[in-house]
């Protein structure tokens, strides 16, 4: 039960976002301020979770760096966000990935979703990229063709 | 302006400031009051207003003595719930019926906010208290208890005043210096950062701090 005043204060702070859930890989462009001086930084993953509800929403954005496992989490609608877009669309079958955590390299992959069929991805359409090395793919376009395991 | 109104906790939430900071604030619904009752000097000994919290939902039923004042004070006005008094210099300056809105306050402004806190029941010493308790492992047989409240030979009785369990909560509770973030008028809210005592739909006071 949300209260009409406290949803009209946090509607003037709630911000567009496009639309992504976990599994999907995300660029987060985050403004850091250096002195005077703002620079934008990006940091690409995928993201693991999504936690709370309206203005304090939060999602966690994991990526191996180095062979270090880095996660980062944003709060969805922080100004410091400049922009976030969707890399790749992951299917996945549950809300949290923290299993992510324990799989290193073939293991950590995550299915891409096959969007023409709206979420209902279809096996064999689907495709596979390892987001455990997003250093790699940061510049891999949607459709990397490579037959699936399953 | 008058130096407090009444309120009702609305709940927390939190807001970001330009440089991405996140203030976490209480939204409180303040107002709009409508002064009842004038006291001053001459009568009263002091001067002040008695000003009633004007709710969405109005009191179906009004005892009599309630009745009764809000005849002799503030003829055709509606009874409210909850009257408070806030002393002010002049008393002239608000007219009975009058309304005292969010807006007497402004951003960065310091108040002070009094409510009552939740309630929390009989509660041992350590909620209560904050006493340490026992080990709860590797055969202590210590665990949520006050230890020794008065030994056999001296004092050989419980001083007066002695910590124990309890009631707690459902008291009055002031918070002072509480920073003022943001004033809706349209809305009649404010923003206070951090908490207030009470739960959510609770009646506040909130005053100036001076």
């Amino acid at each position: 039960m949300i209260k009409p005043e406290l949803q009209a204060i946090e509607q003037a702070y709630l911000r567009n976002h496009p639309v992504f859930g976990p599994g999907d890989t995300v660029r987060v462009h985050v403004k850091i301020k250096e002195g005077e001086k703002e620079r934008i930084q990006v940091f690409e993953g995928v993201v693991i979770a999504r936690k709370h509800g309206g203005v304090r929403e939060t999602f966690t954005v994991r990526k191996v760096s180095f062979g270090i496992g880095v996660e980062r989490i944003f709060p969805l609608h922080s100004p410091s966000i400049d922009k976030i877009e969707v890399v790749r669309r992951g299917r996945v079958r549950r809300a949290k990935l923290y299993y992510l955590r324990k799989l290193r390299g073939k293991a950590a992959r995550i299915r891409e979703l096959d969007t023409r069929t709206k979420g209902m991805a279809s096996e064999k359409a689907a495709v596979e990229q390892p987001p455990a090395e997003p250093v790699a793919d940061s510049t891999t376009p949607q459709t990397t063709s490579s037959p699936t395991e399953g | 302006m008058a130096n407090g109104i009444l309120g009702i906790k609305v709940g927390m939430t939190q807001i970001f400031q330009d440089n991405g900071a996140v203030v976490p604030v209480t939204v409180i619904k303040a107002g709009p009051c409508v002064v009842t009752q004038h006291k001053t000097q001459a009568k009263d000994g002091y001067n002040a207003i008695q000003v009633g919290l004007v709710e969405s939902k109005p009191p179906k039923k009004v005892t009599k003595p309630v009745r009764g004042h809000f005849e002799k004070t503030a003829k055709g006005m509606p009874p409210t719930r909850l009257l408070k008094e806030f002393k002010v210099e002049e008393v002239d300056k608000y007219p009975i019926g009058s309304l005292v809105l969010a807006n007497i306050f402004t951003p960065n402004e310091r108040v002070t906010i009094t409510g009552k806190s939740k309630g929390r029941g009989f509660a041992g010493f350590i909620k209560r208290h904050g006493f340490g308790g026992g080990r709860a492992t590797h055969g202590s047989m210590f665990h949520r208890a006050p230890g020794s409240i008065g030994a056999s030979a001296f004092p050989s009785r419980v001083f007066k005043g002695s910590r124990m369990a309890g009631h707690m909560g459902n008291t009055n509770c002031t918070v002072k210096n509480l920073q003022i973030v943001k004033v809706d008028e349209e809305l009649g809210v404010i923003l206070v950062k951090g908490a207030v005592p009470g739960a959510n739909g609770n009646y506040l006071v909130i005053r100036k701090a001076f």
